[in-house]
């Protein structure tokens, strides 16, 4: 199993929730977040004070699939996410030991 | 009428005492229902400026771990002051007293019945209306010292500094004192010197004997809601048609004038901030707006009958550069913690306009016998006397409090908590369930 975390822009959520949805996945995991990259942040003026804002919102996706759907759903998040423009975030994927389904006690690919 | 317009406040009191009769309204001993409704009406009006104003332009201004202690000390100052004015603070301002503060021969109005009239409206209206005068004043402090001073102290604080700095300063100018119509002769029609520069000089005092806020000129710390801050704003310029025009104690053509005034120098004081910060900053910020608003309500508050339409905009365009520059430049070049520039809006907006009140004083509103530039020397004489006294009383009891409270500040953790949980164990945006 992998897990794929995806921290995307957040008006992408919709887009990258369809293409999942499109490609088989049946649950995730969202959590509004916050960070910085090549984008940096941006200043802000108060009554004379400048500050320098680093931290801008953005959407954690996070979902767990089996070994074999991981590159495309992937791509598909990649396709989903992607405006061409600096920010549009990152992709991260991960193996994962094991999975718990908490109501029946399945376990493994089974639980997902 | 001259006597009338020249003498603010309570000199309108003197005025009916000597039995003058003011053209086209009622006679001086007489209850006229037309002012009395008037000012029953500015009295709300001046308590609005309070709550919420002055608590939502400040509240929003701090971050959102304080803003409860900011509505807080606001609701608390129309608590005890409320009280302490009537029981006291009335008879010290307005009683028969010295050049310096009023005697205690009004305690808890004592001397007064439902048919003792303060000029042309009921000494009960007289009363609250200087009440909500009394409330806000140290109030408008709250800003300086925001974010860094437990509740206990502060409570003591402002209990202390209204009868020990308000109500002399209110009697020396409005209560037949050494600086007013009855000594001086200096010119103060609804505030400047008493509300304004004394809030706003004291405040300075308290913001440097307090100390900066922890991580100030270090970490961020900008204002947690824009929306409130115009709110606030707003409501303040709606309850200052009161505080201004009310202060005719009557419903006559003087307060049409002041009424007119103050919100002309206020539009003035908008359009002149918004353009100076576009050229200067590139972007015009809302924020910059609402603090000019207020900068123009204070410029034009002791000068508000004394000045025409035309000299109104000269007051609203002078107080706009005046306090622009000490807000955006000379606050971060000092580098001193006036956190949400009591000092650069009141102090020096009130002074400006009590200097003001002297150089664009209409022909009409000139007290007989005095030249044009004479009358500016007194303003000037009246803003020195105001701007040392202020402060120097604010430390004097400041030092005392330390004395018995120990630090005026919560210690380092609870400052990083918020006073919000650390002084009233709440929180103001509670995360839904």
């Amino acid at each position: 199993m992998k897990k794929i975390e995806a921290i995307i822009k957040p008006f992408k959520l919709d887009e990258v929730r369809e293409a999942l949805s499109e490609a088989g996945v049946s649950g995730l995991t969202v959590t509004e977040s916050k960070g910085f990259g090549r984008q940096k942040g941006h200043t802000e003026h108060y009554r004379g004070a400048e500050y320098q804002v680093d931290f801008l919102p953005k959407i954690r996706v996070e979902v767990v699939v089996r070994d074999d759907q991981a590159d495309a759903i992937v791509a598909k998040i990649a396709e989903a996410a992607n405006t061409q423009k600096i920010g549009d975030g990152k992709i991260f994927v991960m193996d994962v030991a094991d999975a718990v389904r908490i109501r029946t006690g399945e376990r493994g690919e089974a639980a997902l | 009428m001259r006597n009338g317009i020249s003498l603010a406040g309570a000199g309108r009191l003197v005025a009916a005492t000597a039995a003058l009769v003011t053209a086209g309204s009622a006679s001086a001993d007489e209850l006229s229902a037309g002012d009395t409704a008037w000012m029953m009406t500015s009295t709300a009006l001046v308590l609005l400026m309070t709550l919420p104003g002055l608590a939502l332009f400040y509240g929003g201004l701090v971050r959102s771990k304080n803003v409860l202690s900011i509505l807080m000390q606001c609701l608390i100052s129309a608590g005890l002051v409320g009280v302490l004015w009537v029981v006291v603070g009335y008879s010290l301002s307005f009683g028969d007293g010295n050049a310096f503060v009023g005697g205690l021969d009004k305690l808890l109005l004592g001397h007064a019945t439902p048919e003792s009239l303060s000029g042309t409206i009921p000494e009960y209206v007289f009363v609250m209306f200087q009440g909500m005068f009394a409330i806000i004043t140290p109030a408008l402090m709250i800003g300086a010292f925001a974010e860094r001073m437990r509740f206990a102290p502060y409570f003591a604080f402002i209990a202390i500094w209204v009868l020990v700095v308000y109500c002399p300063l209110a009697h020396m100018v409005w209560g037949g004192g050494m600086i007013g119509g009855d000594g001086w002769g200096a010119l103060d029609f609804a505030g400047g010197l008493v509300v304004h520069m004394s809030s706003g000089f004291s405040a300075i005092a308290a913001a440097l004997f307090l100390g900066p806020r922890k991580g100030h000129l270090k970490q961020p710390m900008p204002p947690h809601s824009l929306p409130l801050v115009v709110i606030g704003a707003s409501l303040l310029w709606v309850g200052w048609f009161g505080f201004n025009a009310g202060s005719q104690l009557a419903a006559d053509g003087t307060a049409g004038l002041a009424f007119l005034t103050t919100s002309t120098a206020t539009s003035t004081a908008v359009l002149t901030w918004v353009i100076v910060e576009w050229l200067h900053q590139g972007k015009p910020t809302v924020l910059g707006a609402a603090t000019a608003a207020v900068a123009g309500l204070v410029s034009i508050t002791p000068a508000c009958a004394f000045v025409t339409p035309g000299g109104s905009i000269l007051v609203g365009l002078g107080g706009a550069v005046i306090c622009y520059v000490f807000v955006m430049i000379v606050k971060p070049a000092a580098g001193y913690d006036d956190s949400l520039d009591v000092f650069g809006v009141h102090g020096i907006g009130g002074a400006w306009g009590a200097l003001a009140t002297g150089l664009f004083i209409a022909p009409f509103a000139l007290p007989e016998g005095t030249s044009h530039g004479a009358q500016i020397l007194i303003q000037l004489k009246s803003i020195g006397f105001t701007a040392v006294f202020a402060p120097v009383a604010t430390l004097v009891i400041l030092f005392a409090l330390r004395a018995v409270f120990g630090s005026l500040r919560p210690t380092g953790e609870n400052e990083s908590v918020g006073l919000d949980q650390s002084e009233h164990n709440e929180s103001a945006y509670i995360e839904a369930a």
